[in-house]
């Protein structure tokens, strides 16, 4: 194999792993404190049709960003009045949330259709972009990949060394305790489920406005979906689910890329890959069951109430 | 392996609950048409299409007719229990434009005889289903003569959704024209098992363009590669849906499926009470597909695509004309000889030349 063959394929990795890893770190904070959202596929959606509206109307991507986040954290605010504000069961209202967001961006983005946007272009940095192999693949990238490092780097040191992180892990292991402590628990939680959102409204502005410009219904293609499994199969630590998510995309790209060299492997198999490896690398790294019950958050989707 | 996520079904459902709600209203006058898509109707491509084609019915036959569709409907059980639902819905004429629909179409057909069938690019008729196609691949052999001309790598790519005989006879026109126009010139396929992705049909694009392909074919349902192709500066031929728009350095044609004629026609049998099955072939003779040729390609190679389009309209060539052998080398189609409609249909062999290999 080839080194240019090779640089292509880690840097198409990083492309098709950054969506699932955007959703995937909104959804870790949300679940470490506890809040099981399963609304990532609709907020992505919203997030998407919504950047790719206001930006296409201004003709600037970044409010078009900006937008998309909002969106994805307006639809998590409903998410939170009614999970958390009126303790409802937050497994329907994540699903709910999901049938929602998908029907709210297809009506909404109706008249969008077959537009076409000239969207983010990658942006390679001098000399570094040069290195063989890993050049392409971290410094000729767009400026949207770029952020999702930033926002993995902020999202690891908030979870491993910050205060925050503690107060967000004490909320999702016992909020009763941390009530009794003077954290104010449902604010907290409140707080990550809107950054979960604003990450999967982020994810679908890249999706619209980078990936492949333009907005088609149904275009995240049940990503959403993909994202939360990784962050189980993560168990939820915060390195892993940037491996998972990257796997996931280096998987998906291997599929295409050795049907063009014409390797003879079943396609249909080849489509299995990505699932079947994430999960397995996933799995055989969280197979010591003591070490992995630490990590998931005890009180994951039960609901709170302060004062019981 | 017509697996869809998890998201669209849900949708499904609840399209499903909505759909039926609508549906107890007594069959007044119009007649009650039907319409199963694969996709949503703003993919921009081929469910797009299929829509356009029911909007022509509403504008022709007005109020002669009611017409409603589901779309997002995943290929298998799910497109049974929705099929049904129409048919126990009241509806007299029901449209399904998916491969994938086939068998759940003929055994709901089988289920109400009194129904009209019609289901889009299958092979299984009855006394109530009938069967429909576009010859895509008379523009597919165009599209490759185009490619044949353009291309400097000599290389040209598909993004190919599933093997079946529509799509492998799509990739076969494609070689043909190839082999003729520009021999040596190979056909890389990527197959990303999926009809609308257009994450994954990008990804596909872009791993044919780094592998030298400078010329990208679609078989799937969204823009993503031809937007693919004028970021990466290499040309492209649409499918369904004209998509040049979405890449005008990049498109030199799109294969425009045009469905509108054949809805109102056998929608107006049916009011008429003379419909009978029948396995239609629209290409360009019957003005199913249309050829849109970009003012990128130079007016020459453009005067010589319109004479192969001029003939395959008046019958005077037909892409799969004999000697055409599969990859062993055995002889499928006799010099001479042109391809019937039914060795057309169950087309599973790539032609002689076509490097890659058929997914089993």
């Amino acid at each position: 194999m080839d080194l240019d063959l090779l640089s292509n394929i880690f840097y198409a990795m990083v492309r098709t792993g950054t969506p699932l890893l955007l959703v995937a770190l909104g959804e870790l904070i949300c679940e470490k404190s506890g809040v099981l959202n399963l609304g990532q596929e609709g907020m992505m959606l919203f997030g998407a049709v919504i950047g790719f509206i206001v930006a296409l109307s201004t003709g600037n991507l970044w409010l078009g960003v900006l937008l998309a986040m909002s969106a994805g954290m307006l639809l998590s605010m409903l998410f939170a009045a009614v999970a958390l504000g009126f303790n409802a069961n937050q497994v329907a209202t994540g699903l709910a949330l999901t049938i929602f967001g998908v029907g709210l961006s297809t009506f909404v983005g109706a008249a969008w259709v077959g537009k076409p946007l000239a969207g983010f272009e990658p942006i390679a940095i001098p000399l570094l972009s040069e290195i063989p192999l890993i050049g392409r693949m971290l410094f000729a990238q767009d400026i949207l990949v770029y952020l999702s490092f930033a926002l993995f780097g902020l999202v690891a040191w908030v979870l491993l060394k910050s205060r925050i992180g503690l107060i967000i892990q004490a909320v999702g292991e016992n909020p009763d305790a941390a009530s009794a402590m003077g954290l104010p628990v449902l604010r907290v939680r409140t707080l990550a489920v809107l950054f979960g959102g604003a990450m999967a409204g982020l994810a679908g502005g890249y999706l619209s406005l980078a990936y492949t410009p333009m907005w088609a219904e149904n275009m995240t293609a049940g990503r959403g979906w993909i994202a939360l499994a990784l962050v189980v199969f993560a168990s939820w630590r915060v390195f892993r689910v940037l491996l998972g998510a990257y796997l996931f995309g280096l998987a998906s790209i291997i599929h295409l890329v050795a049907q063009g060299i014409g390797l003879s492997i079943p396609s249909n198999l080849l489509a299995m890959l990505p699932y079947v490896a994430t999960i397995l690398v996933l799995v055989l790294l969280s197979r010591d069951a003591i070490k992995t019950r630490l990590f998931a958050p005890v009180s994951l989707g039960k609901p709170w109430q302060p004062g019981h | 392996m017509f697996e869809k996520s998890k998201k669209p079904l849900l949708r499904t459902l609840v399209a499903a609950l909505g759909f039926s709600a609508t549906l107890g209203a007594s069959a007044a006058d119009p007649l009650k048409v039907g319409f199963v898509y694969i996709g949503p109707i703003g993919d921009h491509g081929w469910t797009y299409q299929h829509e356009q084609g029911r909007q022509a019915v509403i504008k022709q036959l007005g109020d002669k007719v009611e017409t409603s569709y589901v779309e997002n409907v995943p290929e298998g059980a799910d497109a049974e229990r929705v099929i049904r639902n129409m048919a126990k819905g009241g509806y007299d004429l029901i449209f399904t434009t998916s491969f994938g629909y086939m068998n759940p179409t003929l055994k709901v057909a089988k289920q109400f005889p009194k129904l009209t069938f019609e289901h889009a690019t299958g092979y299984k008729q009855d006394k109530n289903l009938g069967t429909y196609l576009s010859r895509s691949y008379e523009g597919r052999y165009v599209g490759g003569f185009l490619a044949a001309k353009m291309t400097k790598t000599k290389k040209v790519g598909y993004v190919a959704s599933f093997p079946i005989p529509e799509v492998i006879r799509d990739i076969n026109a494609i070689q043909l024209a190839l082999d003729k126009y520009n021999p040596g010139t190979e056909i890389k396929v990527v197959w990303v098992n999926s009809w609308f992705d257009p994450g994954k049909e990008s990804d596909a694009a872009n791993a044919l363009i780094d592998q030298g392909v400078d010329v990208v074919f679609q078989h799937t349902d969204s823009p993503a590669p031809i937007q693919t192709a004028e970021r990466r500066g290499v040309y492209s031929v649409g499918y369904a849906s004209d998509m040049a728009h979405f890449g005008p350095k990049a498109v030199l044609t799109s294969i425009v499926n045009d469905w509108g004629p054949h809805y109102v026609k056998s929608t107006q049998a049916v009011i008429d009470g003379k419909w009978a099955p029948q396995d239609f072939w629209g290409g360009l003779a019957e003005d199913t597909i249309r050829l849109p040729i970009s003012d990128l390609v130079p007016a020459d190679v453009k005067t010589e695509a319109e004479q192969i389009i001029a003939d395959i309209k008046s019958g005077a060539f037909h892409p799969f004309t004999g000697p055409i052998k599969d990859q062993s080398g055995v002889e499928k189609i006799p010099a001479g000889v042109a391809a019937t409609n039914a060795e057309l249909a169950s087309m599973n062999y790539y032609v002689e030349n076509v490097k890659a290999e058929l997914p089993k």
